[in-house]
């Protein structure tokens, strides 16, 4: 079937064969390279996407679902050339090492900081807990968002 | 003639927090993974790997495979053109299994399709019928049996030496993965004469571009290797895994070659942390100083070579710790099994014995009456002292004390448990706040640096000068810990111009920077970085009779004599392969100088445990560690927190649990990482002292966080339970239930 969304403001279609995800309609078809897939099964939110505004595994959206909606990924975040607040807090201090779990962080962050632009310690833990990162041990990504929410950073 | 106004101070040396150059990239998603790979007209690469964990291949039947449309090519053992192996350290691993599959998940044949899920199908479509054997899964049997990669015996000093306080333990380290983010992916593309490129994940081209020259019986000019991005690493990406699969299957259709693998296939397609049984007796005198200490280690290689006989011998050399003792007697065992092989992963053999000697200089401190920090400063090694186990001097720094008057010093923060909701278990009902125990634990770690045992470490690098500055050209990884960064900052702190960028190579065009392992990098590669941009500034200065490089270009005194273009158009540049001070293979009694340079670091951890439920929350994990110079300290920082963190996960969940040789828990919901929630707070005191051969004194940094982080972890669990522990990762029920019943 041939499925057809906005992909960060952009009409797109796609042909859907088998029971593809929205990620690997992403990545596979429309060369949208920037959603990462690191688990397959929605644990490690490398893959986040807003589908329609919410956040969402697009490893775990039937690509069929997201027919008519309006899906965001990171390449989509912030006008071209630009960063999103999110983007530079994290460029800021170090929040980036191997970067795969990057694009997850951002998109979760950009969701979080729309509901709740000062968000608490704990408001920022729980809403990037389904977000995995083996590289920083999340020291830096929390630093980086407790100072975009304006609060005292440790 | 242009005057200049006076010498500014390089902006983005060392010593800053620069910001990495890949970062922007990353954030935007745009940054290239070897996941992220695509060429016109590639194929999609699959493997078919064992069901069993140790069978004989009675027939392959890849008719059934060939059959479905879209499927180019199917091959087995039978098709490899050269001898068919490969192995780090020994060649004694098939690229694809021929009479024998000695693990599970072996490879056993490999396709090449037009899209991956037709791969996917056709890998599944191969018949392969098997006849299967009795896996050997246990490593005490694999060594009464003989079946060792390797053997070690450490005896130094008087072999009859007493101590009247002794205390002797039995310790188990589970199976650890590494679990990088990014899955092993690659993309091999043939030139049309009967060479190939390869893009694959990797933390060292040039013995990946070997293994595949060798593997497949290619002359070396016929392979190149290219550095590709990474989804981290930590080990898993040293080893050769779809590599030589991809080679044979772009030079055997022609066509350019993908291969990912998902998170299940990634378990079972790199090599694990080993797991250790280790056996101590030490021995002091009633001042606490340790006279003889005696351990037995037996690691578990798995089915294949891999680095176990390094993986061994660090374990040996390092399993008194940083500590001095003079009467020691060790024996190591690395048994071959048909486990899942197992091989380099950060730490590689510090990390299993430190959970070991630190469980017992507790256990000590314990029958002495003493404090634990005491006891180890106590018996702290120090610059001039001898290693315990091998005899060898140590002449570089070596800030034991430094380390434990650190983190005794580093006051306590932390709340009441349970304030802001940071219970064990979560925030919610789960755990009954008035039971929750608190514990401190402290542990101390010591690790090499470089590659060790007479291994000839080196790391080529050229500095030369373009129109956008100076361009450093390495072979040398980026995993993520920020090389990228750090290779610049040597080159503009030591060449004079703020303008400086790390380029990547392939395996043709530059001499190999060695592994991106062994926390060697920012030594050897910063090193041949370091010597090429001195030699570089000095032949400029010296030819032009000038006192002075900058981004504008070459100055005597006040006169500018010749700009950066000019130089740029004369081509100006230099290669320098560094190596760090020669090391030795060990004699018959382990004696010798098998390393180049060493790092301590210190934990000291504090935990909220929930006795009834077995739960445990790790709030804070601070530490000190002996960097040498901190060269970037924003980028030690995270690999100090990064580090923190995988102890972390071994000390409380991380484990590959085995059923006869096959992984039960080969995903992500079933393989525990821990998360931000899971994280402790850290603060870190850099200990930076001259006389490492590193560049401006540096050392690595890589490796330290995770080594002493797990026992302190479980020291901490000690010390709020009274529950003896000898096992990561410590189980719920090793807390919650006796344990007789635990067990």
């Amino acid at each position: 079937m041939i499925i057809g969304f906005r992909l960060n403001g952009q009409e797109v279609t796609a042909r859907v064969d088998h029971p593809a995800s929205l990620l690997d309609v992403l990545r596979d078809q429309l060369g949208a390279y920037g959603s990462k897939n690191a688990c397959e099964q929605g644990e490690c939110g490398s893959c986040s996407v807003l589908l329609d505004g919410e956040l969402v595994c697009s490893c775990l959206v039937l690509a069929a679902d997201a027919e008519g909606s309006e899906v965001t990924t990171v390449e989509g975040v912030a006008p071209e050339g630009e960063l999103h607040p999110v983007q530079e807090a994290m460029n800021r201090v170090g929040a980036v090492q191997c970067g795969f779990c990057t694009p997850g962080f951002v998109v979760a962050a950009v969701d979080l900081f729309e509901r709740n632009p000062h968000p608490t310690s704990r408001e920022i833990k729980e809403a990037l807990a389904g977000n995995i990162c083996r590289c920083t041990g999340y020291g830096a990504i929390i630093r980086a968002f407790e100072e975009l929410a304006g609060r005292e950073v440790r | 003639m242009t005057t200049r106004t006076g010498r500014r101070s390089v902006q983005g040396g060392i010593g800053e927090s620069t910001i990495r150059p890949d970062g922007v990239p990353k954030l935007r998603g745009e940054f290239m993974y070897a996941q992220d790979m695509h060429v016109e007209g590639m194929l999609w690469g699959a493997t078919t790997r064992s069901p069993h964990p140790h069978a004989r291949i009675v027939s392959i039947d890849v008719g059934p495979a060939l059959a479905i449309g879209g499927v180019h090519a199917v091959l087995t053992h039978d098709d490899i053109p050269g001898p068919g192996l490969f192995g780090l350290e020994h060649p004694d691993q098939p690229v694809l299994a021929g009479d024998v599959v000695r693990y599970w998940g072996e490879p056993v044949a490999i396709v090449a399709a037009e899209d991956e899920d037709t791969a996917r199908r056709a890998a599944e479509a191969v018949v392969v019928e098997y006849e299967e054997l009795e896996p050997l899964v246990d490593a005490e049997e694999a060594d009464a049996r003989d079946e060792v990669f390797r053997r070690m015996k450490i005896r130094r000093g008087d072999q009859e030496a007493r101590g009247s306080v002794v205390v002797e333990g039995y310790y188990e380290v589970g199976m650890q993965d590494q679990a990088p983010l990014g899955t092993e992916a690659g993309l091999a593309v043939p030139d049309g004469n009967g060479g190939v490129d390869l893009y694959a994940t990797s933390q060292f081209v040039h013995v990946d571009q070997q293994q595949v020259v060798e593997a497949l019986g290619l002359r070396p000019e016929q392979v190149r290797a290219h550095p590709v991005g990474i989804g981290g690493a930590f080990g898993a990406r040293e080893d050769v895994n779809l590599h030589i699969h991809l080679c044979l299957l772009a030079l055997y259709t022609g066509r350019p070659v993908k291969m990912v693998y998902h998170r299940g296939e990634s378990f079972t397609g790199h090599v694990h942390r080993h797991p250790a049984r280790m056996w101590y007796r030490h021995e002091a005198d009633e001042n606490g100083r340790l006279v003889r200490v005696e351990a037995k280690i037996l690691v578990d290689g798995g089915a294949y070579a891999s680095t176990t006989a390094a993986v061994l011998a660090n374990a040996c050399y390092f399993a008194v710790g940083p500590y001095k003792c003079d009467s020691v007697a060790v024996d190591g065992v690395g048994a071959r099994t048909n486990n899942p092989p197992c091989g380099a992963m950060r730490g590689f053999g510090a990390v299993q014995v430190c959970f070991a000697y630190e469980s017992q200089m507790d256990r000590l401190a314990s029958a002495l009456g003493m404090d634990p920090l005491e006891l180890r400063r106590r018996n702290a090694l120090a610059t001039g002292d001898r290693l315990a186990t091998t005899g060898q001097v140590i002449d570089t720094p070596l800030p034991v004390v430094e380390v434990i008057d650190s983190l005794a010093a580093m006051p306590l923060l932390v709340d009441e448990p349970g304030s802001g909701g940071d219970l064990p278990g979560g925030s919610g009902l789960t755990t009954e706040p008035r039971h929750v125990r608190r514990g401190v634990g402290y542990a101390l770690s010591i690790k090499n640096l470089g590659f060790s045992e007479g291994f000839d470490d080196y790391a080529q690098a050229r500095v030369r000068l373009s129109p956008e500055g100076a361009i450093v050209e390495t072979a040398a990884i980026e995993v993520g810990q920020g090389l990228v960064n750090v290779l610049a900052q040597i080159a503009r702190t030591t060449l004079g111009v703020s303008r400086a960028e790390v380029r990547h190579v392939d395996t043709s065009r530059i001499d190999s920077a060695g592994s991106t392992s062994a926390s060697r990098q920012t030594q050897l590669s910063g090193g041949a970085t370091h010597e090429a941009a001195r030699r570089l500034r000095q032949r400029i200065l010296e030819h032009y009779r000038a006192d002075d490089l900058d981004d504008e270009g070459v100055w005597r005194g006040d006169t500018l004599v010749a700009a950066w273009d000019d130089l740029v158009r004369d081509g100006w540049e230099e290669t320098v392969t560094f190596r760090h001070p020669p090391t030795e293979p060990p004699d018959e009694n382990g004696q010798g100088k098998m390393h180049a340079d060493f790092a301590v670091a210190g934990h000291r951890a504090v935990v909220d445990v929930d006795p009834e439920l077995g739960l445990v929350r790790v709030l804070r994990v601070d530490t000190a560690q002996d960097v040498g110079k901190a060269l970037n300290p924003e980028s030690i920082r995270g690999q100090i927190e990064g580090g923190i963190l995988q102890g972390v996960g071994l000390a409380v969940m991380e484990e590959l649990v085995l059923d006869r040789g096959r992984i039960r828990n080969a995903t992500f919901t079933d393989y525990l990482l821990p998360t931000i929630l899971d994280a402790p707070d850290v603060e870190a005191i850099l200990i930076e002292q001259e006389g490492s051969w590193g560049p401006f004194g540096a050392k690595g940094v890589g490796e330290p966080p995770t080594i002493s982080s797990t026992p302190a972890v479980v020291a901490a669990i000690r010390d709020a339970t009274g529950k003896e522990l000898n096992r990561v990762p410590v189980r719920p029920q090793d807390i919650a239930l006796e344990e007789e019943v635990a067990r």
